[in-house]
């Protein structure tokens, strides 16, 4: 075995595994964007709100005495419960108001509720550094110990958070494929006025939609709290899931995850390789965004977005 | 209600936020305080503020102020972003009978826009720790006041340090040092120093940049885990601490060989990370616990009464300590100039000369009740560091344990750095450097 | 009653086309000017100029950059606080290695050279649109933030890579205190802003709106998208570089790459989107919203005598802000500008409405 077959092996898993928790974030966007075609920029705040509501809801259980387990079933039960509340109340105040509003508006207002929740999340929760222990081994394993000197490191959380992620991605394809709301989500995604036209109550189908994009905030939010700890600093990830999104394209489920796995591949890579050794490091925010770029340019609607053609 | 009544009680409102907006300081000494209680560094911003306002409200309840001048203070949230903290310093900076009387940013960002601001405001910028290392030559630096210590003197008592363990300087030759740095001025300041002395002693020396906030480290610490540096720096603050040593962690680089400066080694550096932050060491520039005689005033003047800013079992925590430290060197601050120029509310020009001539001995610190926190400082025209020391202290899982004795920095070798720098800046800027030889 | 222009009869084509052709608003533009110049001078205190009207000039500059682009041309941009560092860092080099050369023109050729950048990092505009765009332009953020960190050159090697700017000498007068600053800032953002006014209404500003409105009708006609839309990032960059190098220079004297990092370009963005589309005075609506009104909700509680926590007062001053920003998308989703349109066409028909 060559000698940097090892290291760069290494490299390469941990960069796809770093993008998996990338799509988890990408989701949400790809989520609300299908069906309403609006940019939620609060995406990375919902993940910071319901990481907050989570994990301080289950301290605050387990400070009335429920055991550990039951604490966090209630907890997440809990913070489920809120993010749909939180779909409901964009839906009733921001979006039914602004209906028919060009997408810049749309994302303009998701901008208000993204400082409206920051603002509320904090004060309600506290703006301390939490920690998250809901089980999730984070253990270093090492791989191929015989083949390679050290063996490959693979970190526990992160192939937890891949498998959670490739469950969720089977579990909305399920429920966008075989279910009736489903249904009717691609159907409003497709085209707004025809599937209102055919009777799909349009309001209802984008609080499912920023229902389901909350919870899937609150499984990202799990994860990366229990990588990090809960604090608001989770909230800035979701600028690492827009090269995610471009690359994939802001329409695709799939695409949200083969595109985190190539950046997420493409910008440890690019560090470890190019970066570090000429550059003094640091390049691999920009990378990725250039890598999308790049093959933006090839592919203007992204790896699976849906190529929408202009005309008169 | 009719639009008559709308008009009247839309006045009214107008006219009582007029009326109560007008200044309530009276005869007092007004100490600004800049703090961040929210946002990405909340979690260091938090204990820092609320020692900095305790050691106030002591001053405040238990002697009534500083030499019978009550103090008033008010908190401004910068959220640790540099515009806001310039806003905060403009909003506060004429508040009170005469003033701001220091000001203390807490962040390295801040202190450079106001290093450029305090000249023509006449108000000294007390950073305590931290700011640029090259204020420590006040000949230039007039208004700078890196009390206690500077990034450079940091690196240096870091390198002193591991040359000792590894048994000399000379053996230091062909090991490898990487610093993980905050990619920000503040994680760039060690840096001339480790490579100027690697030049010397012959380390290899490796920096390796992590983005704000430093969320997402994975490529830094796979190049550790390839390059296997000897030691490793951390120069981190917020999350990115606990990030780095969960990092480590992961990657199974020895945390016994990790080196946090006094920004990476306070609790919610460690805690976070659990069992794996166990062995982790960083610099201490003072000691941790709330079993001073300080504290014992804190908990008797200002908790007992219910006033406290923070959670009882928070008073102690290392940034806690360091805000204290931090007030009460501004207050003797203006205490000493109190003593030239009568007892009455300072300037901050007068702040300044009292900064300046600072005179801290051991007996007088004793007195304060901070004996065993801070060593004895003296500063002068030409020195505004004072005391550059640290231990290195060791996390067991637990709490932080004193490993090393206290190591001063190497002036003899630091001073003629500094003072480089210092007149790099000054030509800059077209500043005269002050004459310290005849200045009283 | 107040705001009628009957009887202002045009009577020659240069009356016709001039920038505001009722007598009114030409009498309110040079009270606004008339206030600006002399009454604030007499009034403001150091922190008005200093916290408040200084940065408030500089970002409605920047924001009239963005607004170019964005408002006018259609291309979302969020690379707007690279382009400011750019010019920042490109004004400071200027005086710094060319030291003959008068502050103004540096500024000035700053100005071009984030022009230049514009151009660069507008290349794939040609080919991606919408927030697809939006995103590749941040590329270009993150790259120019990685540039001036990481290149010693930029910051003349200094060791934290911070930037101290020299004194502000303007063809001889030294703009030092406060005031001073805010009066050159005004002039200058006074001047770009009658350009930027003079540049839309004039052809080029109709082949932007023509791209922006439909860019395939727009070819059809006889307007080449790679000179609309490379114009537009250019001229959009000269402004917002501009707006950089008097950031650095004249509000902060001494700055890092954090000071034009991706905050900086969303919030530029949003006080566009807030202010008005497509429209000058949006830009200084929009500025005003963003920037000050923040900065009001966290003194209110203090001037009230309210006991709030500070983190407590920046929690509700956020969620108060955010409430605002929605609830005036909903009154007028095309921003401030479209509301005062509104008010004064209400108001060239009070009190008799119908």
């Amino acid at each position: 075995m060559p000698e940097f077959l090892g290291p760069f092996l290494e490299v390469l898993i941990g960069g796809l595994l770093a993008g998996i928790l990338y799509s988890l974030v990408a989701l949400g966007f790809v989520l609300i964007f299908k069906a309403s075609g609006v940019f939620n920029f609060a995406q990375g705040a919902m993940v910071l709100f319901a990481a907050l509501a989570l994990v301080r809801s289950i301290e605050v259980l387990q400070s009335w005495g429920v055991n550990a387990g039951l604490a966090i079933v209630i907890g997440f039960l809990f913070s489920g419960a809120l993010m749909v509340a939180l779909a409901f109340a964009v839906e009733r105040m921001v979006l039914r108001p602004l209906v028919n509003q060009e997408g810049i508006i749309l994302f303009m207002a998701t901008i208000g509720i993204t400082f409206f929740i920051d603002g509320f999340g904090q004060q309600i929760f506290g703006s301390d550094a939490y920690q998250l222990d809901i089980g999730i081994p984070k253990e270093s394993i090492f791989l191929l110990e015989g083949v390679f000197e050290g063996g490959i490191l693979v970190n526990e959380l992160d192939l937890w958070a891949g498998a959670t992620a490739g469950l969720l991605v089977l579990g909305l394809a399920l429920f966008f494929q075989k279910t009736r709301i489903g249904r009717a989500l691609r159907a409003v995604a497709d085209d707004h006025q025809a599937a209102q036209s055919v009777g799909i109550p349009l309001n209802h189908i984008w609080v499912i939609v920023w229902a389901v994009a909350g919870i899937v905030a609150l499984v990202a939010g799990t994860i990366w709290g229990s990588k990090l700890g809960v604090q608001f600093s989770i909230a800035q990830i979701a600028l690492k899931a827009l090269p995610v999104l471009i690359l994939g394209g802001f329409t695709s489920v799939p695409g949200a995850i083969i595109g985190g796995l190539i950046i997420g591949a493409g910008e440890k890579l690019a560090e470890v390789y190019i970066g570090l050794p000429y550059f003094d490091g640091g390049i691999e925010n920009w990378f990725a965004y250039m890598l999308a770029l790049v093959f933006l340019l090839i592919r203007p609607q992204g790896l699976f977005g849906e190529r929408i053609i202009e005309r008169i | 209600m009719s639009r008559f009544n709308w008009y009247v009680s839309a006045a009214a409102a107008a006219a009582m936020l007029a009326g109560t907006a007008l200044p309530a300081f009276a005869q007092e000494q007004f100490i600004p305080v800049l703090s961040y209680r929210s946002g990405a560094y909340a979690p260091n911003g938090i204990p820092f503020a609320n020692g900095f306002t305790d050691y106030l409200k002591l001053i405040q309840e238990r002697d009534g102020g500083v030499n019978g001048v009550k103090l008033a203070f008010e908190e401004c949230e910068t959220g640790y972003a540099t515009d806001r903290g310039v806003e905060c310093y403009e909003r506060l900076k004429a508040k009170g009978a005469t003033g701001a009387s220091a000001v203390s940013p807490l962040s390295t960002g801040i202190t450079f826009a106001l290093t450029e601001k305090v000249p023509g405001d006449k108000i000294p910028l007390i950073t305590m720790g931290y700011g640029r290392s090259e204020s420590s030559v006040g000949s230039v630096f007039t208004w700078n006041f890196p009390i206690l210590g500077t990034y450079w003197s940091a690196a240096d008592i870091l390198l002193q340090h591991i040359a000792q363990i590894s048994g000399g300087t000379a053996k230091l030759k062909g090991k490898k040092i990487a610093l993980v740095y905050h990619d920000s001025p503040y994680g760039k300041e060690p840096i001339p120093v480790l490579e100027d002395r690697a030049k010397s002693w012959g380390y290899k020396f490796q920096a390796i940049p992590v983005t704000h906030p430093g969320v997402e480290q994975k490529s830094a610490w796979l190049q550790i885990r390839q390059s296997r540096p000897d030691f490793v720096f951390l120069w981190g603050w917020g999350v990115m601490n606990s990030t780095s040593v969960k990092e480590a962690a992961a990657v199974n680089y020895p945390r016994d060989k990790m080196y946090g400066v006094w920004w990476s080694g306070a609790e919610p550096d460690v805690t976070p990370a659990g069992d794996g932050a166990k062995g982790y060491n960083a610099l201490a520039l003072h000691p941790p616990g709330s079993d001073f005689v300080v504290h014992r005033e804190v908990f008797k003047h200002v908790y007992d009464k219910g006033k406290g800013s923070a959670k009882k079992e928070e008073v102690g925590e290392v940034l806690y300590n360091r805000g204290l430290i931090n007030a009460m060197l501004t207050v003797e601050g203006i205490r000493t100039a109190m003593a030239k120029h009568g007892n009455k509310p300072m300037t901050g020009e007068q702040v300044r000369w009292g900064l300046e001539n600072l005179d801290l001995t051991p007996a007088k610190i004793a007195a304060l009740g901070f004996e065993g926190l801070v060593p004895a400082v003296k500063l002068s025209c030409a020195d505004h560091e004072g005391v550059a020391r640290a231990y290195i202290q060791q996390w067991d899982g637990k709490k932080w344990v004193k490993k090393s004795d206290w190591i001063a920095a190497d002036q003899s070798y630091l001073r003629p750095m500094m003072e480089a720098a210092a007149k790099k800046y000054g030509q800059g800027k077209n500043i005269q450097p002050r004459d310290c030889g005849k200045q009283s | 009653m107040l705001y009628r222009e009957a009887g202002q009869y045009k009577t020659s084509y240069a009356e016709d086309q001039q920038i505001f052709p009722i007598r009114q608003d030409r009498i309110a533009v040079a009270l606004i000017v008339a206030v600006a110049l002399v009454a604030v001078p007499l009034l403001a205190s150091d922190y008005l100029y200093t916290a408040i009207l200084i940065p408030f000039l500089i970002l409605s500059l920047a924001a009239i950059g963005l607004n170019i682009l964005v408002g006018y041309c259609g291309q979302i941009s969020l690379g707007t606080g690279g382009f400011m560092a750019v010019g920042a860092y490109a004004a400071y080099n200027l005086c710094l290695r060319i030291e003959w050369l008068p502050l103004p023109i540096a500024i000035l050729l700053a100005g071009l050279i984030a022009a230049l950048a514009g151009i660069l990092f507008g290349i794939p505009s040609l080919r991606i649109k919408g927030f697809y765009l939006a995103v590749a332009t941040l590329a270009a953020q993150f790259f120019i933030d990685w540039l001036f960190a990481r290149i010693g050159w930029f910051t003349n090697y200094t060791p934290s890579g911070s930037i101290v700017a020299p004194q502000l000498n303007v063809f001889g007068w030294i703009v030092d205190t406060p005031m001073e600053k805010y009066l050159f800032t005004l002039i200058v953002v006074a001047l770009f802003a009658l350009v930027a006014k003079n540049l839309v209404r004039g052809r080029i500003g109709r082949t932007w709106m023509a791209i922006r409105d439909m860019d395939i009708a727009a070819e059809i006609i006889g307007i080449r998208p790679l000179t609309a839309k490379l114009s537009a990032f250019a001229v959009s960059s000269f402004f917002v570089g501009v707006a950089g190098a008097l950031w650095g220079f004249v509000h902060l004297g001494s700055w890092e790459p954090l000071a034009f990092g991706i905050n900086r370009s969303f919030q530029l963005l949003f006080m566009i989107i807030i202010g008005g589309l497509g429209s000058i005075l949006g830009c200084f609506l929009g500025a005003a919203f963003i920037m000050i009104v923040p900065l009001v909700l966290n003194q209110v509680p203090t001037a009230l005598g309210i006991p709030l926590s500070t983190a407590s007062i920046s929690h509700m001053e956020a969620m108060i802000f955010g409430v605002m920003i929605v609830f005036f998308l909903i009154v007028e989703p095309h921003g401030f500008a479209r509301l005062w349109s509104l008010a004064k066409e209400k108001l060239r028909i009070w009190p008799f409405p119908h």
